[in-house]
């Protein structure tokens, strides 16, 4: 177990090696940029990792945790504890700006503080730009969309549909 | 014991209805409801299983999160008889799904306001699955109601549709509101929400959807009420057939 000083390199190298962890359905963004890690802890010769889910239901979670395990025990540490840890939740406040920048560049629309205008449906829907062509003229086709996380959208400029990642907060 | 009944009925309700709107996995009637259903059903079904952990951890005898859900005999599942019902055709589920998400919403923000400020960790824990849900359950009271005033208000065939769905279960909406012993305890206990108080708020968000869908609230209804006691209807017991089956064939399995 580290003592010291030796914690916070330790838990630097732990870090280190869990960017190389991504998120199954979007394999562009590791989980850190998704805000995921919570925070690395050392007992006796166990480390845990503290996570927090994203959605209640997210599938993804067993994946990561699995992936998790993978990773640290590939560069030899075999005694992990994974720990979901529910408080504060998740938002996407926590998704980096980098990760952000990422998911646009692969196609998905990142979380936008939901400006809601009225949109096609009865109620209202927020104005969230085509990662495509940078439209604000998209409509919602359904809150519901590939996986909890995300949304269907499309842009009435370039006519192409695109998937956006949900505001969550 | 208090918290573990309440927090199981939550839970149960939320199971449930899952279970329910997963039935709808590849029947929805075009794709993208198909995967609004099975979305909603995973977030249900999500937060159920973060609830049944919290209390097998309070209960600490043992039992897992799987236990609570698959093993218990149908008198022991506390949800609400709404929750329970079949899905009929797409009004039915879409009506049901208002009613209860229109309770829930609420009935969850009222508890994150008693929690705030408690430090005990299962406290902590609930308010954070909590948090998660409400963020959650906003889609799909937005969801439910827009299909609701859309059908209501569209074709002749879809209003009569909706209209039978309408007769057929609003005597399931008001069990949500009645109190019992294991509802008294929890607001004694300082997390628990006497529901009656949120009934004023939510009938006059149904009312307001209704009106846009140009639909009537039935008059004089007698409100059925059972389930939060494990009263079933007849439906339930078909429906754990099929939720257990797994785990009372194959008992333990796992993959």
């Amino acid at each position: 177990m580290p003592v010291g000083n030796q914690i916070s390199i330790e838990k630097e190298k732990i870090l280190h090696i869990l960017e190389r962890v991504t998120d199954p359905e979007i394999p562009v963004l590791t989980i850190q940029d998704m805000g995921i890690i919570r925070d690395v802890v050392f007992e006796n010769h166990k480390i845990i990792v503290v996570i927090t889910p994203t959605y209640s239901g997210c599938p993804a979670m067993s994946a990561i945790s699995m992936a998790i395990r993978m990773e640290l025990l590939s560069e030899g540490y075999p005694d992990v504890e994974i720990k979901e840890i529910f408080s504060p939740a998740w938002t996407t406040d926590w998704m980096s700006e980098s990760g952000k920048q990422k998911l646009k560049e692969y196609g998905i629309a990142p979380p936008v503080v939901e400006k809601r205008i009225s949109g096609l449906l009865f109620q209202e829907a927020p104005e969230v730009p085509c990662p495509r062509c940078s439209s604000t003229d998209t409509v919602m086709i359904s809150e519901f969309g590939s996986t909890a996380c995300k949304a269907l959208m499309k842009c009435n400029t370039c006519l192409e549909p695109f998937d956006y990642f949900k505001c969550h907060r | 014991m208090t918290f573990y009944d309440y927090i199981i009925r939550l839970a149960d309700n939320n199971l449930i209805l899952g279970h329910r709107l997963s039935e709808w996995c590849g029947h929805g009637p075009f794709l993208e409801q198909d995967m609004a259903m099975t979305n909603i059903s995973l977030d249900l079904i999500g937060q159920a299983r973060s609830m049944y952990a919290l209390a097998a951890e309070v209960k600490n005898q043992g039992e897992t999160e799987d236990d609570i859900a698959f093993l218990r005999l149908e008198h022991e599942y506390q949800n609400l008889l709404l929750v329970e019902q079949p899905n009929g055709d797409f009004a039915h589920t879409v009506l049901r799904q208002l009613f209860f998400a229109s309770f829930q919403l609420p009935l969850y923000q009222a508890m994150l306001q008693k929690l705030q400020g408690m430090t005990e960790e299962q406290f902590v824990t609930l308010r954070g699955i909590l948090e998660k849900a409400v963020m959650e359950v906003t889609y799909h009271k937005r969801w439910s109601s827009e299909w609701v005033i859309r059908l209501g208000d569209g074709t002749t065939e879809s209003h009569s549709r909706m209209v039978t769905a309408v007769y057929e279960l609003y005597r399931y909406y008001g069990e949500a509101f009645i109190s019992d012993a294991v509802d008294d305890a929890a607001v004694s206990e300082g997390y628990g929400v006497k529901p009656e108080e949120l009934k004023a708020e939510v009938d006059q968000y149904i009312d307001d959807i209704f009106r846009q869908a140009n639909l009537n609230i039935p008059v004089d209804t007698y409100m059925q009420r059972g389930g939060k006691q494990g009263v079933h209807s007849e439906y339930m017991g078909y429906l754990l057939s099929e939720l257990q089956y797994m785990q009372r064939a194959y008992p333990n399995a796992s993959w």
